[in-house]
């Protein structure tokens, strides 16, 4: 079973972290997996994407042109990437920042409104934690706990607030999905 | 086990790989995708206690990388295919003169400046000598992190090995991705004592290393001393990598990230049950031909899949020597093809009638 995720927003915005962080996850879990980023021109402005690739077993190619999971962050990337998701694929996208936007019919959307709580949590720039709990209580592509364990790893030289403003995102977002599970989405 | 896996880019994996190989000197100008290459030596290499210098040019790096490789030590440099084609002269004269040294070519598309996405179009430059004179490189094309990891490893042995210049030919992908491997440890093979080095004649005879050599009849006996060299290469050098081909009818023929993208598409080929097999050469100079005519010989077709407009289709043409059919599907100027596509060309070829 191979599970191929493109995350995708601005510059700035932690796309790249969050990919990073959701295939250090896997691998600590003893699956394969592939991070490949945009990168070059992109990274002055404007969008940055990355494409994480998840597998019970060798993964051949790192790049995919149509996802199972796509995770937006922002309008400019859920018009780009959105005709590339797979039928009933899963559509992550930051309601704060994507507001009524055209969902096409045979997707399956999970709209979280990851600023508003990253906001809520203490900085807007967590959002991209925030997207990542709402995907990991979504859809078990990884455990919490290995997430978690990401986390404190890699961001440790920005302090112990990094690392708590991180965890605690993660975790709204979590739990924004269970809240939510069942109703309008 | 799993603990052990580093999880790096493509680009760092080969520095340290380099830095625990033993190169303790790397010059180096930036251009991308091959960026994080000087970075991590930049950092690493003092606490190696090597040298690293950004040199002012590609051409200053490559002749810095002469003069130490002249001076015994284990040297490298890395660029991206237009400051690869600035290096050219001194890789030239690096074969003439006999000297070891590790280049890394991390492809961006072409020609000119091109763009700064992977491509696969520095193949000819690679393996064809893309300098003056009657020379070649020994070439590895890694198509994941572990080769590139080993493969670095084994590049600076081969290189001292048989006195050349050695190139890894990665690309955009192959540099910029991520995916975990097993930092192999190095272990140093029985390698001839470099007793040719210019270090200071002090007790001994003076040594010259060059590559003019103008007495009569020299320069010839040169050439013919290279072409053994290049003779042996060819007979023990070869490696290459192989998924169903025995019963295949069609074999895909690719190599680095490419092989790795038609992977995918001949993996769900094969779970339809269609006979399609993946054909992988490792090393592009020596090129795997004696395996690939024997295949030809068995009736197989192939298709030659890469991010150029045609560069190893040539060379898998000439093994094949018309004993069977070869087609080619390539993208040029830096487009990376997907999974997807592959499998919708690979698949018509296979249902396509002999």
């Amino acid at each position: 079973m191979e599970t191929r995720i493109i995350i995708a927003g601005s510059g700035g915005q932690g796309i790249l972290f969050l990919g990073k962080v959701l295939s250090f996850a896997g691998m600590l879990e003893g699956k394969e997996v592939t991070w490949f980023p945009s990168y070059g021109a992109e990274m002055r402005g404007g969008t940055a994407n990355c494409t994480v690739i998840l597998s019970g077993s060798m993964i051949g190619s790192p790049v995919v042109l149509s996802p199972d999971i796509l995770v937006i962050m922002n309008k400019a990337s859920f018009d780009k990437f959105q005709p590339r998701l797979k039928k009933h694929g899963l559509l992550f996208y930051d309601r704060s920042l994507v507001p009524a936007p055209r969902v096409r019919p045979d997707v399956r959307p999970v709209p979280v409104p990851a600023t508003e709580i990253a906001s809520s949590a203490g900085n807007t720039r967590s959002a991209n934690m925030v997207m990542m709990g709402a995907v990991l209580a979504e859809t078990g592509l990884v455990k919490r706990s290995s997430a978690l364990k990401v986390i404190e790893g890699p961001s440790k030289s920005t302090g112990g607030n990094g690392i708590r403003l991180n965890t605690n995102s993660m975790l709204k977002g979590m739990q924004y999905i269970e809240d939510t599970k069942g109703s309008h989405r | 086990m799993r603990k052990k896996l580093l999880f790096k880019k493509g680009n760092e994996a080969i520095a340290e790989a380099a830095i625990l190989a033993g190169c303790r000197f790397y010059a180096g100008y930036p251009i991308t995708p091959q960026n994080e290459i000087p970075e991590y030596m930049a950092r690493r290499m003092p606490e190696a206690g090597g040298v690293f210098i950004q040199a002012e040019s590609e051409i200053a790096s490559i002749n810095m990388v002469y003069g130490a490789s002249a001076a015994g030590v284990r040297a490298m440099t890395s660029s991206s295919s237009p400051g690869i084609s600035l290096m050219q002269e001194a890789i030239s004269f690096l074969a003439g003169a006999e000297l070891p040294a590790v280049i890394v070519n991390i492809q961006r598309g072409g020609p000119g400046l091109g763009n700064i996405t992977a491509s696969q179009g520095d193949y000819f430059q690679a393996v064809k000598g893309g300098g003056h004179g009657d020379y070649r490189c020994l070439v590895y094309s890694p198509f994941n992190l572990q080769e590139s990891w080993d493969l670095t490893m084994l590049a600076f042995d081969k290189a001292d090995e048989y006195r050349i210049p050695v190139m890894l030919l990665g690309d955009g992908v192959i540099g910029q991705m991520m995916e975990p491997f097993r930092p192999t440890k190095y272990v140093r093979p029985r390698l001839p004592k470099k007793d040719w080095i210019v270090n200071g004649c002090k007790g001994r005879a003076p040594r010259v290393i060059r590559s003019l050599c103008m007495g009569p009849g020299e320069l010839e006996q040169k050439n013919y001393d290279l072409c053994k060299k290049y003779d042996a290469i060819r007979k023990k050098e070869v490696i290459f990598d192989e998924h169903n081909v025995d019963d295949a009818g069609l074999v895909v023929v690719a190599f680095g990230v490419a092989a790795r993208i038609a992977l995918s598409a001949v993996k769900e080929l094969r779970e339809q049950g269609r006979k399609v097999g993946l054909f992988r050469p490792v090393t592009l100079f020596p090129f795997p031909e004696k395996r690939i005519a024997e295949m030809a010989r068995k009736g197989k077709r192939f298709m030659v899949v890469e991010m150029n407009a045609g560069q190893m289709v040539e060379d898998v043409r000439l093994a094949v020597s018309g004993a069977s059919g070869v087609t080619f599907y390539g993208r040029p100027g830096g487009v990376v093809f997907t999974p997807e596509e592959l499998y919708k060309k690979i698949k018509a070829e296979y249902s396509r009638k002999k």
